[in-house]
């Protein structure tokens, strides 16, 4: 049963961050109907100039943090503008090569700078782990779990309330009579996805936090598309159930199915998860599916 | 009155110079239109372009036809991406599973089982396409993202059951196999594995050039362009997409098979998601549902680090460490490389010769 409840207790936390990443996944699904397959790096840039920014230049965590989401904001802007924006009206498949095309050249800037071995970022959360009944929790664990959802109860906010987020979902919703009802798209479109890099970079740093960071990090950008698919690519409450679903479900593989057929089987188990859904129920558990007109 | 059946438009047809563009459009029947060689001179053209092909070898060392074979084994699996993707609109970002259904099987029929090559080649491409066609049946509910989702999730599934299946596959230590022979001559030289590879490139060639001029591919079309019109239409959705994956797939792994026996080991990492990309950014950078751009896709993408390559050697005098960032160099290029030929030449390296061939068809008297 301890055994049980520590696999939970990872799965919960590692579904968080994927919760997380999802996020700026959706938002920039809802936004551009674009599929982001460049979110993995996102999520290895982060990590990267933070971790360079606390061991290098010495900053505290909590500076280095602000000053890494600020970069990647910018990083975010700056792709919209430059690769995106040109594809505005270009078909499904151009913008998804786009993304891919993106990734790589993101990862090779990243292996150019960072070289490829796993750097591990100095402690920053004690190490004696906390003890809920029988279940042992280590502070990271704990405190990547309280601002993911800190961050996640904010976007909920600011998506229900912010003038912005009203004006994101109207275009999320319906582009055109956005735009007529003078909500400008472009500036939406922006902020979608410097909004997508900074939740990326966050996951990142935590992911740094919890188990180093390396070039395999980016994987993570694949391993969300269960989730999108799970929770529905177009839903945000998706994206969050989607993440922590898979999260626990790729957890309990690891821990329970993996010994039994030699290791390998948690990172493919989602996708065995998506063929499933896909075949049962295509929009995931809270996407819209469309009605087609010729 | 002159009936419109009597009157030949023959057009610059007579001129004997080789070289002269046809310089307007004088169809007047439909089969002229549906022809393959629209005028006498293209032909010869082509057949003047395969023969330089089959010539290649005898002036070129081993490394350039080493070169040349893996852009024809290209060009095979980049056609065949292309009859789903670019020609039915099917998006697949499994392409290097599929390649290695088809090594994988071909190295099990012979290393394993002692058949000949030539049983094991078509062999590998029937299996890989009705693994391809059991992939493609969600495609009937499902488009766009989320086929392409369903599509990746089939490329790891396929590769850990590859990986895991140690004892039909080897495992993660792979599979060696041998070069094909015909009787007791083995194709063990660059150039007689060149010349196979090129001839079942160019039977590839033809059948997809003859492939679009049938209803079959003609429903292809239809399908990609709107599948909804198409179904009312009467062509029966399910039918052709499942088909389009199966052909498709035949392709990727005869061009799999290929490969395996080039390079004469099967690996789980060789067919990584990395492979698939490749292969999508050559019809891409090629050019989306053409036959040319696939071939001229898949040259660009295989030469691409080749090139690089060059260009680090000699920046290496100047810059030594540069060295070490190669491969990082040639990830960034590459991702660059699809970037740049999307936003500006969406239509990719066919449509740029199309434009050059256009451009001098009335050359000099463009006005």
């Amino acid at each position: 049963m301890t055994f049980f409840m520590q696999m939970l207790v990872s799965g919960i936390v590692v579904g968080s961050i994927y919760a997380l990443v999802a996020l700026g996944f959706v938002l920039i699904y809802k936004a551009s109907d674009a599929l982001n397959l460049a979110n993995g790096e996102f999520v290895l840039i982060g990590s990267y100039i933070c971790l360079t920014l606390v061991t290098a230049l010495k900053l505290p965590f909590l500076v280095a943090l602000a000053v890494t989401l600020g970069v990647c904001g910018v990083l975010g802007l700056l792709v919209e503008r430059v690769v995106l924006r040109p594809l505005l009206n270009a078909p499904t498949i151009s913008v998804i090569m786009a993304t891919i095309g993106l990734g790589n050249l993101l990862a090779g800037l990243v292996h150019m700078v960072w070289g490829h071995q796993t750097r591990v970022y100095p402690n920053l959360f004690p190490n004696t782990p906390v003890t809920f009944g029988e279940v042992l929790i280590t502070p990271v664990y704990l405190w990547s779990f309280i601002i993911v959802m800190a961050l996640l109860l904010a976007f909920t906010i600011f998506f229900k309330f912010s003038k912005m987020g009203v004006a994101m979902r109207a275009v999320a919703d319906d582009l055109q009579a956005a735009a007529s009802m003078g909500i400008n798209v472009k500036r939406v479109f922006a902020i979608t996805w410097a909004i997508a890099c900074i939740v990326a970079a966050v996951g990142g740093v935590l992911l740094g936090n919890i188990n180093g960071v390396n070039a395999t990090m980016s994987v993570i950008g694949l391993t969300v598309l269960p989730v999108v698919i799970l929770g529905g690519l177009d839903s945000i409450p998706g994206a969050i159930v989607g993440g922590f679903i898979i999260g626990i479900l790729q957890s309990m593989a690891g821990g329970y199915i993996d010994p039994l057929v030699g290791g390998g089987l948690k990172e493919v188990f989602p996708f065995i998860i998506v063929i499933l859904i896909l075949m049962i129920k295509p929009y995931g558990l809270f996407g819209k599916g469309g009605m087609e007109r010729v | 009155m002159v009936s419109l059946e009597k009157v030949e438009w023959k057009g610059c047809e007579d001129v004997k110079n080789p070289f002269v563009m046809e310089c307007g459009n004088y169809k007047t029947r439909y089969e002229k239109d549906m022809a393959i060689f629209s005028i006498k001179r293209v032909k010869i053209r082509m057949l003047g372009l395969a023969i330089l092909a089959f010539l290649f070898p005898l002036l070129a060392d081993n490394y350039v036809i080493g070169l040349a074979t893996l852009c024809a084994i290209a060009s095979i699996g980049a056609i065949g991406l292309n009859i789903l993707t670019g020609f039915t609109g099917q998006i697949s970002i499994g392409v290097g599973a599929f390649l290695g259904v088809g090594g994988y099987t071909s190295a099990i029929l012979t290393s394993t089982l002692g058949l000949s090559f030539w049983v094991a080649l078509p062999v590998a491409g029937l299996i890989t396409a009705s693994v391809g066609a059991l992939f493609g049946i969600p495609s009937l509910r499902l488009k766009g993202l989320y086929l392409a989702i369903a599509t990746l999730a089939a490329q790891f599934i396929i590769l850990f059951v590859i990986s895991r299946w140690t004892g039909l596959t080897g495992g993660t230590s792979g599979m060696v196999l041998q070069r094909p022979s015909i009787g007791s001559f083995s194709l063990m030289s660059a150039s007689s594995y060149y010349y196979l590879c090129l001839i079942i490139l160019l039977f590839t060639i033809v059948y997809a050039l003859n492939l679009f001029r049938s209803r079959t591919g003609r429903a292809f079309l239809a399908v990609r362009d709107r599948d909804v019109a198409a179904e009312i239409m009467g062509i029966n959705l399910f039918t052709y997409k499942v088909l389009s994956f199966a052909i498709s797939s035949f392709f990727v792994g005869i061009a799999g098979a290929l490969l395996a026996h080039y390079t004469m080991i099967v690996s789980p990492e060789l067919y990584s998601i990395t492979v698939s990309i490749q292969y999508l950014a050559m019809i891409l950078v090629g050019g989306l549902g053409s036959i040319l751009g696939s071939i001229l896709g898949a040259i660009f993408i295989t030469l691409l680090p080749v090139g690089l390559g060059f260009i680090m050697d000699y920046l290496a005098v100047y810059m030594p460490d540069m060295q070490n960032t190669l491969a990082a160099f040639q990830e960034l290029a590459f991702g660059a490389a699809i970037i740049l030929f999307l936003i500006f030449e969406p239509g990719g390296l066919a449509h740029m010769w199309s434009n050059i061939k256009n451009y001098f068809k009335v050359w000099p008297f463009s006005y």
